[in-house]
């Protein structure tokens, strides 16, 4: 039933620009243009401290072709040399937009990586944990952890990516925060974690079928099965 | 007759129910002490709690769902429904966070009208908080002063904008609304007014036997779990963590004004009633230090008709009278965000009341309901 109401749904939506439509340019996510800047980075990662720096001439020149607004800037700072020491190429991106750092990891370090930032770099508060579907990209899904120190009074933005039906580790061991949160991101997102004590659905009823928050989902769509079941009408709408 | 079968199994459900002495029952959701639809179910023994387990999406409305297909414009009026008791909080968050990704500042007259109103929500938000939790524990005088004076705060919003809750105040890049004739006076006439009434609260409860043997040492929570069930705003602050975004991290124009932060020590349902009641104070003295300078000049920015913020992300945060509100909004560059995620203190905070009611009574959980000063539509948005 639901399969059914997902290719419909989307032209009755009346919107000019439906989510299941929505042109998704590979430009959306700001790191595809630095990229190809990137490698130079991780290619002599062997010399502490370095990378960083040799890294940013590389950069500086991909600025200026985005064509609008600010572009992202290489974050330089103790904290990301330490980690790059450590951790390598596996620190595929450490960026400063508008202010606000954010770092793109390799999914397989995840809880690790998490652990040392809560353990060693006293980021003791993990303000949210959320995703973002790009269904045009071979990894679909963006999974970020926002967390900040009351120490340093920072805060900064962990991501990764991973292909539909890839799992995360859940990082509840690390901030039980996150349970709830991680139960919300596999409710809307159907993104597994690894670990989590009870994931399931959280805001919707347990047996709904779809997750809300892909872009392929309409939004008008429902799980209409589940609405004349446990509802007794034939539409939510 | 002489078949054992029957009296057996008759002999295992004595074991599973009378033999027992735990009890699942379920709270809600339609309870008026639960201040909306929240389920609770709670593993009883006897009186105490051995365990609980939130059923929330009751309210669900699919805020982020709506906001992917709305402009950015568009959206602005739907966060007020998140946190329907503080939507000037809301809708300042909001409107901040779209700002930092568009690239522009509220002009200073803005952000001063922006403080004002926060600040009376908070206060509004904080007595609507008093009024329902003293009644939860059975005291039900407060309810009618905080209702009343409550009422004079909406009655300046309503003046101001036309609305009383859902008041939309704010705008991309501004306000919409220049101050009415008068409205000066009006803020100052009520902080006149409320001062007192403020030490009537306290006079009522701050002493009060019953209510403090029902708030003091109830549901408890130290600064370390508070940090790791990242539970902010007036709950954490009464563990003793000295933390407020609007000292921390500075937005709109708190970093013009001086005030305290308010912590307790103790961590229990009195302290963060003490914090909440010292919190309304100092919203009191932050209004009449802006009140008295909202500097002259334009309240919009140059914003451009159709806003199409340049591709890339945003996380902004801002000091809701529940704790922490946080908008994360990708852009694609086109006029509809990408992505909005609302990181709702309500939601976050409701997490931690399983940790503060096992071991205590179950009359407690009310009260401890109450002290996390939740509003369902922000849990299930």
């Amino acid at each position: 039933m639901a399969e059914e109401t997902k290719a419909p749904t989307p032209p009755p939506s009346g919107e000019p620009k439906d989510s299941a439509g929505k042109p998704n340019p590979p430009s959306v996510e700001p790191v595809p243009a630095k990229k190809p800047g990137d490698p130079a980075a991780p290619a002599n990662p062997a010399a502490p401290g370095a990378p960083p720096k040799a890294a940013a001439p590389p950069h500086a020149p991909a600025a200026p072709t985005k064509p609008t607004g600010p572009a992202p800037e290489p974050w330089d700072s103790a904290l990301v040399a330490t980690l790059k020491r450590q951790y390598g190429s596996g620190i595929r991106e450490a960026s400063t937009y508008l202010g606000q750092n954010y770092m793109v990891v390799d999914p397989s370090l995840i809880p690790e990586f998490l652990q040392v930032l809560r353990d060693q770099e006293q980021f003791d508060y993990c303000v949210d944990v959320t995703a973002v579907h790009y269904p045009q990209r071979e990894k679909q899904f963006d999974v970020i952890w926002i967390l900040y120190s009351f120490a340093r009074n920072e805060r900064i933005r962990v991501k990764t990516m991973i292909a539909d039906g890839e799992s995360v580790p859940s990082s509840v061991p690390i901030w039980p925060t996150t349970n709830w949160l991680e139960r919300e991101v596999y409710d809307m997102f159907g993104i597994r974690f690894e670990g989590h004590p009870d994931l399931k659905r959280i805001l919707l009823p347990e047996g709904w079928k779809g997750h809300p928050l892909r872009k392929d989902y309409g939004i008008i769509q429902q799980d209409n099965e589940w609405v004349q079941i446990n509802l007794g009408i034939e539409s939510g709408q | 007759m002489t078949d054992r079968s029957s009296p057996l199994e008759l002999e295992q459900a004595d074991k599973t129910f009378l033999d027992s002495n735990e009890l699942i029952i379920n709270m809600g959701p339609q309870h008026p002490a639960t201040h909306g639809v929240l389920r609770v179910i709670l593993k009883l023994d006897g009186e105490k709690v051995l365990g609980t387990e939130c059923v929330i999406g009751y309210l669900h409305r699919g805020v982020e769902k709506i906001a992917e297909n709305r402009t950015y414009t568009m959206f602005n009026p739907y966060v007020d429904r998140m946190d329907y008791v503080a939507a000037v909080s809301n809708g300042l968050g909001y409107c901040e966070a779209v700002e930092k990704l568009l690239n522009v500042e509220a002009p200073p007259r803005a952000k001063y009208i922006r403080v004002i109103l926060t600040e009376l929500n908070r206060l509004a938000s904080h007595m609507l908080w008093l009024g329902t939790h003293a009644l939860d524990i059975g005291a039900i005088t407060p309810l009618f002063y905080t209702f009343r004076d409550r009422e004079e705060i909406l009655k300046i919003f309503e003046k101001y904008c036309g609305a009383r809750l859902t008041t939309h105040a704010f705008r991309i890049g501004g306000c919409q609304y220049e101050t009415y004739e008068g409205f000066e006076e009006d803020v100052k006439k009520f902080l006149k007014f409320v001062t007192p009434k403020i030490d009537e609260y306290e006079e009522l409860l701050t002493t009060n036997r019953i209510w403090v043997e029902r708030t003091r040492g109830v549901g408890f929570l130290s600064a370390v779990d508070c940090k790791a069930l990242g539970v902010t705003g007036p709950v954490l602050r009464a563990s003793g963590v000295k933390w407020d975004l609007r000292k921390a991290q500075p937005y709109a124009a708190y970093s013009d004004f001086d005030f305290e932060i308010p912590t307790g020590q103790n961590g229990d349902t009195y302290d963060r009633y003490i914090v909440r009641m010292q919190e309304m104070r100092q919203s009191l003295r932050i209004i009449e230090q802006a009140v008295g300078k909202i500097p002259d000049g334009p309240i919009m920015a140059k914003v451009p008709k159709v806003m199409k913020p340049p591709v890339g992300e945003i996380y902004h945060s801002i000091e809701a009278p529940k704790g922490e509100l946080g908008y994360f909004i990708v852009s694609d560059g086109s006029t509809q965000p990408y992505r909005v995620r609302v990181r709702p203190p309500s939601f976050v905070n409701l997490q931690a009341l399983d940790q503060m009611v096992r071991g205590q009574l179950v009359a407690d959980v009310i009260a401890v309901i109450g002290t996390l000063d939740i509003v369902l539509g922000e849990v299930d948005r």
